[in-house]
């Protein structure tokens, strides 16, 4: 009788596990988490916002970044960790179910996920909530313990997947692949980022298509970098003729670099006057800027390394064409924010933001003489490109976190 | 009396090919697509063909011998027309008998269905002149009505049509021109003395055109008997149905039971005796003239804004038509038949279509058939082609 009042006339409360939160992220997790909480806060729900890190929510940043979210409440554990790394450690949630307030030893990122669950469990015994909500799977396991714990309804949402991190299933960590799919298997919903990632999770990880829904990612102004210390440079190239080409993410298989390059090769070939720009870091940095050679491009390809967030805006403003060439990219919100400034993008087809947008080139990310046709004819024609920014910017205002909020919302009204 | 009268718009273009940039200087070819896709020309052609016009065209027959008071015309595009005859033989054969019975008028338009009227005046009557000596060849009559394509039309249009010696003249019954006035007369064009203006009754039209199998239509299902009601009660001297020829057999598939309509229709006209069936050369001749119309401003047929921005609404398209007709004079001056034929079929209308953005965001894709995955796409296949196209053209004068 309790429940079914606290049904009708509270708050849902809602648990959540995440990983990462802006400014202390490292990729599109942290800003899609930071995105969902808010609107979900101002939809009218208590979120309780977990983090495996140390944080203190004193500091500036955090009354800047939480400043209009007085109903999420924010709660970290002890635990020094990094994402985006491959583990190692050959453990598995089952090892840890029977270590109560014990110790687990290593400082591997497997470990601390491991550490996250247990934690997990303890947090969702000490709060008060409806629905456990959990992020990728580095917080599925603390999502797991405390669905054990308390027997409330879990939703999975799915970012990223261990296939499209590594490309493929050769190379996919086995642990992080049973964890996932255990997360994913344990949620009462999984919610996916884009059909392309529904499907994936039905033909790799065998959930049934009815417990997954597509949810996609939106971009607010809040969520946009802004000025940095690129531009000079920038200007100086596009002074003097050249029309820029802008790859920006890790620089992994997942994300296509290698393509990126080959593009450059068959693009100024036709057309000297067009500068490829790769900005990112990652484990392929080496042996992209060897093909790079090897082609015979590297007058052709500037690599910046890492960009910050503010020197992010300046490159994608800078651009005349954002690529975003990824094998397997399960959203891709880099696309929607450099068309928030207004810059053309090209897109693969093997991605969840290729079937969001409409107003973008979009190639298969193998097909490098089809992407090489569309950003010659983008860098000759200004027809092509104005009507591309005029319509990119409407395109991307349209697409919001609100949107996304609302359906999650709905989503958490069905289980809780 | 009043009269029913049907126009069929038959046109099909030559789509342009997945045309990239290494192509340029190496292939010639740009509508010879021969994918499982809708830019094989022959393969649309013939596939509508055999959806739509051979059934359609044997019915229109059956009726035509059935009822001798039924009459119908026909525009058709010399681009169609060129690719029944190469592709579809049977199809055109049932065309000739059709208009072979007299009771079915041909009108006149421009050989490639293009805008030329409003970029090059010049063009234009050497596109309508080569129309109509295929029409002569093809049909052995001599179009007395004019059409322009999209069914565009201004004063100067009419004022053209005039002086070549038409004496009928086709567009749109748009709302806010007519005012109170309605599209079930004849009337003047704007400085004319001896041209009839014949307008697009679009309700009707669309209901048979569009609305015909929309079960969210209030008025789902549309029978003959529904319709014949309808064109009994309308107002005036003349109700004008124009419409594609498509839409019996290709936009509504024969399951929806669009030629049972056709069909019946006839039967359902004559059972009121002040009811007959006239062509448009035939309204302007037996109907006084009900005022001037005056459009200063192009108006075509097209969605809700009935104006050209569906072709030259935004930077890509304007690029692209301002581009093929500034080749005008370099294309004219090298007397290359092929040369001057392709640059002929890139000024038809259907490529600017297929550029258009204007509803592209809202997912209205049934709105805006395109046979290519997006408008930059289309667009980019025809400037890599029109780039060749230069190419040859500084070839040829080297």
């Amino acid at each position: 009788m309790i429940k079914y009042a606290r049904r009708l006339y509270m708050r849902r409360r809602v648990l959540m596990f995440g990983w990462e939160f802006p400014p202390h992220n490292s990729g599109g997790l942290g800003v899609a988490c930071f995105g969902l909480t808010r609107a979900l806060a101002q939809l009218g729900l208590d979120v309780i916002f977990v983090m495996p890190k140390k944080l203190d929510v004193g500091a500036p940043w955090a009354r800047f970044v939480f400043a209009d979210m007085p109903h999420v409440k924010f709660r970290s554990i002890n635990s020094t960790v990094t994402p985006y790394n491959t583990a190692s450690t050959k453990t598995s949630l089952m090892s840890v179910r029977n270590v109560n307030g014990g110790q687990i030893y290593g400082s591997d990122l497997m470990s601390d996920v491991l550490r996250y669950a247990l934690a997990g469990r303890e947090i969702a015994l000490e709060e008060d909530f409806d629905v456990i909500y959990a992020h990728d799977w580095l917080s599925f396991g603390a999502g797991i313990m405390a669905k054990e714990a308390t027997g409330k309804p879990m939703i999975a949402h799915v970012h990223a997947t261990e296939i499209d991190r590594t490309g493929g299933r050769s190379s996919v960590n086995p642990d992080v692949f049973e964890l996932e799919k255990e997360g994913m298997e344990a949620a009462d919903v999984v919610v996916a980022v884009s059909e392309y990632t529904r499907q994936m999770i039905i033909k790799e990880y065998g959930i049934p298509g009815s417990k997954i829904r597509v949810v996609h990612n939106g971009i607010d102004e809040e969520t946009m970098p802004k000025a940095g210390a690129w531009l000079p440079r920038l200007r100086q190239l596009k002074n003097a003729g050249y029309k820029i080409v802008l790859f920006l993410g890790r620089v992994t298989l997942q994300k296509g670099p290698d393509y990126f390059i080959r593009v450059a090769k068959r693009v100024t070939e036709k057309n000297p006057k067009v500068m490829f720009i790769l900005s990112g870091s990652g484990d392929m940095e080496g042996s992209i800027m060897q093909l790079a050679a090897q082609l015979g491009v590297s007058d052709k390809v500037l690599f910046t390394g890492f960009v910050t967030g503010p020197e992010r805006y300046e490159m994608y403003s800078a651009a005349d064409l954002f690529a975003m060439p990824s094998v397997s990219e399960p959203f891709g919100i880099t696309p929607l924010e450099a068309m928030k400034t207004g810059t053309p993008v090209l897109v693969s087809k093997q991605s969840g933001i290729s079937e969001v947008v409409k107003h973008a080139l979009k190639v298969d990310f193998w097909d490098v003489d089809e992407m090489a046709n569309k950003i010659l004819a983008l860098v000759e024609h200004p027809g092509l490109s104005q009507t591309l920014s005029d319509n990119a910017i409407t395109e991307a205002n349209q697409l919001t976190w609100m949107a996304a909020g609302r359906k999650v919302d709905s989503i958490i009204q069905e289980v809780a | 009396m009043k009269s029913v009268c049907f126009y069929f718009q038959v046109h099909q273009p030559y789509r342009v090919k997945q045309y990239r940039v290494f192509d340029i200087g190496n292939d010639p070819e740009y509508f010879n697509d021969r994918s499982e896709t809708d830019l094989n020309n022959r393969r649309i052609v013939e596939k509508v063909a055999r959806k739509s016009y051979i059934p359609a065209t044997k019915l229109i027959l059956e009726l035509l011998k059935r009822h001798p008071g039924f009459k119908v015309s026909y525009s058709f595009s010399g681009i169609a027309l060129e690719q029944l005859e190469r592709y579809v033989p049977e199809a055109l054969d049932l065309f000739k008998q059709v208009v072979d019975t007299g009771r079915a008028e041909v009108l006149g338009e421009t050989y490639y269905h293009s805008l030329a009227f409003f970029y090059s005046q010049q063009e234009f009557e050497r596109q309508v002149a080569k129309h109509r000596e295929l029409v002569q060849r093809l049909f052995g009559v001599w179009p007395r009505v004019f059409r322009n394509t999209e069914l565009s039309y201004r004063n100067d249009l009419a004022h053209w049509a005039e002086r070549t010696g038409y004496h009928g003249i086709i567009a749109e019954g748009w709302d806010p021109i007519l005012g109170w006035r309605s599209p079930n007369y004849v009337y003047r064009p704007q400085g004319t003395s001896n041209i009839g203006l014949l307008l697009k009754n679009y309700r009707l039209s669309d209901d048979v055109a569009f609305r015909f199998s929309s079960k969210s239509w209030t008025e789902w299902p549309l029978t003959s008997e529904k319709f014949g009601q309808w064109l009994n009660e309308a107002q005036g001297d003349t109700v004008n149905l124009f419409m594609d020829y498509e839409t019996f057999g290709e936009h509504q598939w024969e399951d929806t039971g669009i030629f049972h309509f056709l069909e019946n229709l006839p039967n359902e006209v004559f059972k009121n005796p002040h009811l007959d069936f006239k062509t448009p050369s035939e309204v302007v001749h037996a109907y006084e003239s009900k005022g001037e119309i005056d459009m200063p401003h192009i108006v075509t047929w097209a969605d809700s804004d009935r104006d050209l921005t569906a072709w030259v609404g935004n930077p890509m398209q304007e690029a692209a038509i301002k581009a093929i007709y500034g080749l005008e004079d370099r294309v004219l001056e090298v007397n290359d038949h092929k040369l001057l034929e392709d640059w002929r079929k890139l000024q038809t209308s259907d490529h600017f279509y297929y550029m258009c953005t204007k509803w592209f965001s809202d997912g209205d894709v049934h709105a805006y058939f395109s046979p290519y995955e997006s408008p930059y796409d289309a667009y980019i296949a025809y400037m890599n082609a029109l780039s060749d196209l230069r190419l040859r053209l500084d070839k040829r004068k080297a």
